[in-house]
């Protein structure tokens, strides 16, 4: 048996407004029904109105996934009922999405591996649910803020063989949306949503098994393994038994680890799709294309590709410096300092990769500083240090004992007298190894 | 004379040299609301105190020497249009209690231009129907005879109109719901092009086909509306950047050779005798203006009405989906008969396997049937067609008999479905009834609509008549 396995991810975008409307994007947190107005909760005669830049940052996720922009694109409706739905439809796209056929290389066990993009459209978020007691009653209450929130579908193809390779893929994914600058990606926060779909079939047949099943409800990180690992055992199971499992819908229950039915293929929508009268199609150009494509940040494989010739850095330390962009900017801005106090980029690299700055709280400046000490205390002779440390410890004997009780704060003392005595600026920590030493 | 029959260019000339007050010209209206409406029912909300408040307020700045285009004039609205603060029905039991929070741009701009509102005008609900008759707050009668329709959907704009209950009226018109009547109420009816007029804030019928128009007693006076409500809205995304000339401007420069067009399905095609022959004497008017009549074909206008019964409630479904019970207090119940029809219509065309076959081939008839206008227009100024191939009829006639009821839409629906403008003029009576005939352009030919209209209108002045009461 083989896994045959296709994703949904949604990801939210970060703009300043919604999709439709100008209210505010920014929801989470927020007092609930704060950021809403008569397009956002669907009022009569209210009308969507698209978010540019939206439309922007959908398109460059769909370049930076190497797909073809198509010149001709429309929104639609998808016509469903729930209650966090305000206008019993959702404006999404159905036949002409903004970004189609893209791939996404991922390194599985050392090994290339291409994943394809079938298409990438943009949509509009839900209001939420709650659930909860009102004067002892139970309720569902609807929270409209992250109504209209801008919504970005990637959907994949069913390239998948199991749940390590999603994994790194998301990752992937996570990691380019993050260096665009367009999301916040955040799992735990229902910033990137993941619905695998998933099925079995004999390992070698090319053709795709006759259901799948779709999971939604994966919140975190960390289930995603565990939600399509407990899925694939549980069709093999019915699979073994001589069955056919059930097209339908489940969801991961976190506590208890497993999926559960929520919708069979009988009670399926049909959405009745059709062009959204309230929006012209967006004609696009090749010029607005190319100029998206050259306000695109670097991404991360041109990054790593360019640390390794721009700094002479192994692929390994490339790798852990672009992981994340705010990092990969760090080391740069230190190695700009660092080559006016003779600093290399590879001092900088192992200080930042072995010593776990960090980079939130130290400048880059203040960390090219601390290596500059460091270095110079390496230049005087470790012999002459040994002498100079041993001299003040003979000289400072009541210090030496507070420090074998316990006293922490006694080898500050003595590392003060130490750097007094021999005049120049010298790294604190190497200093306190060897008088540990000594003392011992 | 009543200041409340005064034309809008009378009225607003009257307030500016201080003849009356707005105060006086409102309370005109109310007074002939009070007097008659009990039995036209043109009006679902009367905004008795509002509109005092809102004409003293248009006195001091009439006083002050502001001279806002539409500054002291009671005009009635649609209950279609979303007024913030007051009860927006929509002529349906479903928003019997929704009062907006914000105002259509709409009225948000005849607001701005300082006019007075007088009340939400009766409807078929939701717009749904071409005889008022769909209103879920009784059918609104014919102020030229009582017992028959004044044409619809809207209904309650043209007969407060007609009766001197207002001095302008907004309405829209989706596949004649303005035209039809203005038709009958011998009003002019003006359906600006799709997107001249910003949709924001009006309960959507079937969004692909809704224009914002409105209603007055002569072509002037409605040019002078459309200088107020027309132009781009940043929340209407369908409201192209076209400049909005004057359109009073060039209303009087005639039309010696223009070229009308007078287009041979819409003759040939089961009208009334009677109204073949007055639009026989429509045609010589013009000849005695020196434009020149030419037969013209618009092949397609026979799978009009076809057409537009598949997009409507495809749209429509859509549209009424958010009345889900959950907002608004009454829920899905409450639809009228009419609404549930073309929700069940328009769910239908749209399901999977039948979307193909319906609304797909329907999207491909429209755009053929655009395609004849564009073809036409390219030999030709304008159109003059008839509004209805009947008479107004009796009320109750046509309500059991919907299929009836959506042909009376003939002549007017594909305009909708092409998206140009049309203008509806009055042109004589047949039996004590008005019958209106319709002036046709290319998109954004407003101007042009308004110079055949007033030269029509000036020679025939068939607008001078007026109901008896």
């Amino acid at each position: 048996m083989e896994p045959v396995i296709g994703l949904e991810i949604h990801v939210e975008l970060k703009t300043k407004s919604k999709m439709f409307c100008s209210c505010s994007a920014d929801y989470f947190g927020h007092e609930p029904n704060t950021h809403c107005c008569p397009v956002c909760i669907g009022l009569p005669g209210a009308l969507p109105v698209p978010n540019k830049t939206a439309i922007d940052w959908c398109i460059m996720i769909g370049l930076a996934l190497n797909c073809k922009i198509p010149l001709f694109s429309k929104f639609d409706r998808k016509n469903y009922f729930y209650p966090d739905l305000p206008k019993g439809y959702q404006i999404s796209q159905y036949d002409q999405p903004f970004c189609i056929k893209g791939d996404v290389e991922i390194k599985i066990d050392d090994k290339d591996k291409s994943i394809g993009i079938t298409r990438v459209h943009m949509e509009e978020d839900t209001g939420k649910l709650i659930h909860s007691t009102v004067n002892g009653k139970e309720v569902s209450l609807v929270d409209f803020n992250r109504s209209g929130v801008p919504l970005v579908e990637i959907v994949t193809d069913p390239d998948f063989k199991n749940a390590k390779e999603v994994k790194v893929f998301l990752q992937r994914l996570q990691q380019i949306v993050r260096y665009l600058g367009v999301s916040n990606a955040d799992m735990e926060k229902g910033d990137m949503r993941l619905e695998p779909n998933i099925s079995l079939r004999i390992k070698g047949e090319k053709s795709l098994p006759k259901y799948k099943v779709e999971v939604k409800n994966i919140n975190s990180f960390k289930f995603v393994e565990k939600a399509i690992n407990y899925e694939i055992e549980r069709q093999k199971e019915i699979l073994e038994s001589g069955q056919t499992p059930e097209q339908e819908t489940r969801g991961f229950n976190e506590q208890k680890g497993k999926t559960v039915s929520q919708r069979s293929k009988e009670e399926a929508h049909d959405y009745r799709y059709f062009p959204e009268p309230d929006i012209p199609p967006i004609k696009l150009t090749d010029l607005e294309i190319d100029a998206l494509k050259d306000n695109m940040p670097e991404l991360p494989d041109a990054k790593l590709e360019r640390f390794k010739k721009e700094y002479l850095l192994s692929a390994y330390d490339s790798e852990i410096l672009t992981r994340e962009k705010s990092t990969a900017d760090y080391f740069e801005e230190a190695v700009k300092i660092g080559k006016d106090h003779n600093i290399s980029p590879k001092q900088i690299a192992n200080t930042i990769i072995n010593k776990k700055v960090d980079i939130v709280n130290v400048l880059p400046a203040e960390l090219v500083k601390t290596i500059v000490a460091g270095t110079q205390t390496t230049q005087i002779d470790k012999k002459e240090l040994e002498e100079i440390i041993k001299k003040v410890l003979a000289e400072n004997p009541k210090a030496v004992e507070d420090y074998k009780n316990g006293k922490e704060n006694a080898i500050m003392f003595l590392i003060g007298n130490i750097i007094r005595r021999i005049g120049k600026r010298i790294n604190p920590n190497q200093l306190k190894e060897i008088i540990i030493r000594l003392i011992k | 004379m009543n200041l409340n029959s005064l034309t809008l260019k009378e009225a607003k000339k009257g307030l500016l040299s201080k003849d009356f007050s707005s105060v006086e010209l409102t309370k005109a209206c109310l007074g002939q609301i009070e007097k008659y409406d009990k039995e036209i029912n043109s009006y679902i909300t009367v905004c008795n105190e509002e509109a005092l408040k809102q004409a003293e307020l248009s006195d001091s700045k009439i006083k002050d020497g502001d001279d806002s285009p539409l500054l002291g004039i009671p005009i009635a609205v649609k209950d279609l249009y979303s007024t913030k603060g007051i009860r927006t029905t929509a002529a349906s039991k479903v928003l019997e209690n929704y009062i907006p929070q914000y105002d259509a741009t709409a009225i948000a701009k005849i607001k701005n231009a300082g006019a007075v509102i007088l009340g939400k005008a009766n409807c078929d609900a939701w717009a749904h129907g071409s005889s008022g008759e769909n209103s879920d707050f009784g059918p609104t009668k014919n102020p030229w005879n009582k017992n028959c329709v004044p044409g619809g959907s809207s209904s309650g704009s043209a007969a407060s109109l007609a009766s001197d209950m207002c001095i302008a009226s907004t309405g829209t018109d989706t596949g004649g719901s303005i035209r039809l009547p203005a038709s009958f109420c011998n009003i002019v009816g003006l359906k600006p092009t799709y997107g001249r007029v910003s949709r924001y804030g009006i309960v959507a019928m079937a969004s692909s086909l809704d224009s914002i128009g409105h209603f007055t007693r002569t072509v002037e006076d409605n040019a002078m509306f459309l200088n107020v409500t027309a132009g781009k809205d940043v929340f209407d995304a369908t409201t192209p950047y076209i400049a909005v000339p004057d359109y009073a401007k060039g209303i009087k420069n005639g039309i010696e050779n223009l070229k009308i067009g007078v287009p041979k399905e819409y003759i040939n095609s089961g009208m009334d005798p009677v109204l073949s022959d007055l639009f026989q004497n429509v045609l010589t008017e013009f000849e005695s203006l020196g434009a020149n009549i030419i037969n013209v074909s618009l092949p397609h206008t026979e799978y009009a009405i076809a057409c537009y019964y598949i997009i409507q409630p495809a749209e429509v479904s859509s549209n009424l989906a958010r009345y889900d019970g959950i907002r608004y207090g009454n829920d899905r119940s409450y639809f009228g008969k009419e609404a549930k029809r073309r929700i069940i219509l328009g769910t239908y065309t749209l399901s999977a396997g039948y979307y193909d076959a319906y609304y797909k081939k329907a999207m491909q008839v429209r755009t053929l049937i655009k395609k004849d206008f564009e073809d036409a227009f390219k030999n030709i100024d304008a159109i003059v067609a008839p509004v209805s191939p009947t008479l107004p009829w009796k009320l109750g006639e046509k309500v059991n008999d919907p299929l009836k009821m959506y042909l009376s839409d003939i002549f007017t629906v594909t305009a909708n479905l092409a998206g140009i403008p049309g203008l509806s003029v009055p042109a004589g009576l047949v039996d004590g009834l008005p019958v209106g005939i319709q002036i046709l352009g290319p998109q954004f030919s407003e101007e042009m609509l308004y110079r055949v209209g007033y030269a029509f209108e000036q020679k025939t002045k068939h607008y001078k008549e007026k109901p008896k009461l």
